[in-house]
């Protein structure tokens, strides 16, 4: 039965709304397929604004690869704001999508992908709006199947009460997998209704089905175990890894949209998964092994990406885009290629070392010189042991001497506050650093027109990394130590005013660190939140820690429990039955050596160090260099 | 150039429309020039572009190039390049002259479902009847008060009503016309139905959908509007005509 567009409804109500553009879809490369030409369809939502989703790389590639699934569709669904929130469920217009504008609910999967915590009680809007009941278990043989991806998906227990599957790690393949298992289930006449296909779902061992989990708890709070409830559902769900980006060249047809989005550029992801080992970052230890794209893959991806896109800005993404094995080559080949064409290529997340100078100059040779952006992380060289990010005072200064004298007058550097050991001079060491960036600026160029950007964030444990047992700092911890620094900073008559700060204050990353490590319980906090007008929780002007503490001790959750306590080896944790592959005991030894100042270097040019990763799952590191070069640019 | 915005991409505002506009000429692979200095910006300029939520059928921007390019081809590889809603209509080669200087008046349609025929020929009687209309407008810089009537030539209702996106089927719709002088401050048509409002308390039940018909030089002999392209069509070759005020089915 054909499903109706809702646009004609959603019409009247534009008018109304700040940036209507963002929800009528329409998108060049968008893809609208024949509801009665699929049997499998999925309706992909980021549960964020428009601006932010839309440049979202998971949702892309996946919109990509279902779209081109035989029998299969795909369309996109965005967080809509407050303001047309109001007016929908004022005329009771359903949560959409903005391809067809076809109404959720109407879809087999809502397929929603969580990069951060926060897009939460988005998620509760979305489902709200749509008409489908919050709880899994008051859902129907009409509702979708509500399912979970993207790196907040490895601990999906928050708001397991809200899902009816989750999916670890990467997605490509096991998009296309479920949505094989719809299909011949569907073909069967759908037996044994939704019960029966989310067995199916659960029994491959590829999808986690959290009803089908039994949590119990120890008097004192602490889960006792975690358990299968029915026979054939396994005891531990396994993460996805694509192995050979090659194969996987998406996006091929990138989305440009006509409203203004975060990320105003064609991107390609040049490798995936990260293994230096900073041990506060979540991403590198869950998408591990490392996998390279090829040189030539890459150009090929560029080249096709800018014909299909029109952008004139190229991302070359990773978690550490320096590390490529042919990075030089890849830079220096791109700059050539566009040369004179007024395309700028960015490279984001580079680490500290003056090799990067050295690319940035030629990413820069064809568009703006902006700013150079370097992540010590900690202030302190202590600071630094800990969290695994070995780079030395000699290091950053030797590094931006060499951006400064060749001409860089910006600099940005990023830290974080509240790590694990943190004491109050580390934080100052910040100050320290910044001013010996500053005096080499100006002593390497013989200008004083030299700026520094002082940029901090709060430090949250996250699951699957060795700080997984840490008690989280304490937002008024956070908040002093911020202060001294900005009076240290501020404070200083020679270097002051050279010197930029930006800092966020220490109570969102308490209720980030709430959801990041929570357990079934903090699903009613969720909850509460939401129906108190929570939204939008990643946005400042939108978030509120009060209401977060109000709704906790309405449900009866200790916070500080949740974040600031620290546990014990033994403690099962929340996600302990769902896998990254990383041997537990070996993230326990590192957390032991992060106390200790132990250092682990990158298995890609040292030997393995058995984080256990690439024997649980069958993976291996995949790195060049190739040897082989960009091919020359074909003629238009 | 003359281009149009049509349907759901009546939502797009000026900013979107220039972001649209460069990618398009950098797929359709036209030479267009860039402005030097630090930070080189695609050469292309754009004339009285409409409001966000406004649809039009004679939007206008100049694009500069570094080669000469053929009219026709510029208008179908860059029409092409453009997402369907954003549709270019007519090229031609810039002559002498300002392009923004002939944009004199436009010519709108505003469709109005479920309002009523005779309260609106009211209104409209009324609003022509006075010398000045006062309307106040939120602007960037707060409330701004200035008269709406001075700038409207003509306003009438016009007869044919055929289908509106936002329209129930078979509700009444009640269609304005009017042509309206680019003034500053700008009298917009919700100017003119404030000023409906303010002198017969004609007020629609949901939110007009406003379509630009048709902007350009008004010709002092026969008081209608002329194509502004044609004083370029006349010293250069390679343009195709059409009636600046066709009203083409988007």
């Amino acid at each position: 039965m054909p499903v109706e567009s809702i646009f004609h409804r959603l019409e009247a109500l534009l008018p109304k709304v700040q940036k209507p553009i963002q929800y009528v879809g329409g998108e060049l490369n968008s893809t609208v397929k024949d509801w009665d030409s699929a049997d499998v369809r999925w309706a992909l939502m980021y549960p964020d604004a428009y601006e932010v989703g839309l440049p979202n790389q998971g949702v892309a590639i996946l919109y990509e690869i279902l779209n081109e699934l035989p029998g299969t569709l795909a369309e996109r669904t965005y967080a809509v704001w407050p303001d047309l929130e109001e007016l929908m469920r004022a005329e009771g217009v359903p949560q959409f999508t903005v391809d067809a504008h076809r109404p959720v609910r109407a879809f087999d999967v809502l397929g929603v992908s969580f990069s951060t915590e926060l897009g939460y009680t988005n998620l509760l809007t979305a489902l709200d709006l749509a008409g489908i009941p919050l709880l899994a278990a008051d859902r129907g043989e009409d509702d979708p199947i509500v399912l979970a991806g993207g790196h907040a998906a490895f601990n999906p227990e928050p708001i397991a009460d809200f899902l009816d599957a989750a999916v670890l790690g990467d997605g490509e393949q096991i998009s296309i997998a479920i949505s094989e298992v719809i299909r011949e289930w569907k073909g069967e006449g759908s037996p044994g209704g939704r019960d029966e296909l989310l067995m199916r779902l659960a029994e491959s061992g590829g999808v986690y089905v959290p009803r089908f989990y039994d949590v119990e708890y120890h008097p004192d709070g602490r889960i006792k175990r975690v358990a299968p409830n029915r026979a054939d559902v396994p005891w531990r769900v396994h993460k996805h890894t694509v192995m050979d980006l090659d194969e996987w060249p998406y996006p091929k047809k990138p989305l440009v949209p006509l409203a203004e989005t975060v990320h105003e550029r064609f991107s390609v992801e040049i490798f995936r998964g990260c293994t230096r080992g900073c041990r506060f970052c979540q991403a590198g230890m869950i998408t591990r092994p490392v996998r390279e794209r090829s040189i030539t893959t890459i150009g090929a991806m560029v080249e096709n990406g800018i014909k299909e896109s029109g952008f004139n800005e190229v991302g070359l993404l990773s978690l550490s885009s320096a590390d490529h094995s042919e990075i030089g080559e890849v830079a220096k080949g791109l700059a050539d290629r566009y040369e004179g064409t007024n395309t700028s290529l960015s490279l984001p997340s580079t680490r500290v070392d003056a090799f990067n100078i050295d690319l940035a100059n030629e990413f820069s040779r064809n568009g703006r010189r902006s700013g150079l952006t370097f992540a010590p992380e900690g202030g302190s060289e202590r600071m630094r042991k800990v969290i695994n990010k070995m780079v030395t005072e000699e290091d950053l200064i030797r590094t931006v001497t060499t951006a400064y004298s060749q001409g860089w007058r910006q600099v940005k550097l990023y830290f974080m506050c509240g790590l694990p050991t943190e004491q109050d001079e580390d934080v100052l060491g910040i100050a320290d650093l910044a001013k010996k960036v500053i005096q080499a600026g100006r002593e390497a160029t013989g200008s004083r027109d030299i700026r520094c950007t002082v940029s901090i964030g709060g430090f949250v444990p996250k699951p699957h990394t060795p700080f997984q047992w840490a008690g989280q700092a304490d937002h008024e911890t956070v908040d002093r130590r911020l202060k001294q620094l900005r009076d240290s900073l501020r404070g200083d008559k020679n270097y002051g005013r050279a010197i930029g700060f930006r800092y966020h204050d220490g109570k969102p990353s308490i209720v980030e660190g709430l959801l990041s490590r929570g357990d079934r319980r903090v699903g009613a906090v969720i909850r509460a939140v939401w129906e108190d007008g929570g939204r939008f929780d990643g946005w400042s002007e939108h978030f509120s820690y009060e209401r977060w503490m109000a709704a906790a001790e309405k449900a009866g959750v200790d916070v500080d429990w949740y974040t600031t306590r620290e546990r014990e080896e033994n403690e099962v944790l929340p996600w302990d039955h769902l896998d990254a592959g990383l041997d537990r005991e070996w993230l326990w030894q590192d957390w032991q050596e992060a106390v200790s100042g132990g250092e682990v270097e990158d298995c890609r040019w040292t030997p393995c160090y058995d984080c256990g990763v690439c024997p649980t799952m069958g993976t291996e590191i995949q790195i060049g260099p190739t040897g082989r070069k960009l091919l020359p640019l074909t003629v238009v | 150039m003359r281009y149009a915005k049509r349907g759901r991409l009546r939502f797009t505002s000026h900013r979107d429309i220039s972001r649209a506009v460069e990618r398009a000429v950098r797929r359709a692979g036209i030479p267009v020039a860039y402005s030097a200095g630090f930070s080189p910006h695609p050469k292309i300029s754009y004339a009285g572009a409409a409001p966000t939520g406004v649809a039009s059928e004679a939007e206008y921007l100049e694009i500069g190039v570094t080669t000469p390019c053929d009219p026709a081809q510029v208008r179908q590889s860059l029409d092409e390049s453009l997402p369907s809603g954003l549709d270019v209509l007519d090229v031609v080669e810039a002559g002498q002259g300002g392009l923004a200087d002939r944009l004199e008046v436009s010519d709108w349609e505003v469709r109005l479902p479920g309002a009523d025929r005779e309260l609106a020929e009211v209104a409209v009687e009324k609003f022509l009847a006075e010398g000045t209309v006062e309307v106040e407008r939120l602007t960037k810089k707060g409330p701004r008060r200035f008269d709406a009537r001075q700038a409207v030539l003509g306003l009438r209702v016009s007869e044919g009503a055929d289908r509106i996106a936002a329209q129930v089927q078979g509700e009444p719709c009640v269609i304005l016309r009017m042509v309206v002088r680019h003034m500053t401050p700008a009298v917009r048509p919700d100017d003119v139905l404030t000023g409906l409002r303010l002198v017969a308390d004609f007020a629609p039940p949901v939110p007009p959908e406003v379509t630009r018909l048709a902007q350009g030089p008004l010709d002092a002999s026969t008081g209608a509007l002329a194509d502004p392209l044609d004083l370029d069509r006349d010293t250069t070759r390679g343009g195709e005509a059409g009636p600046a005020g066709e009203h083409v089915a988007g």
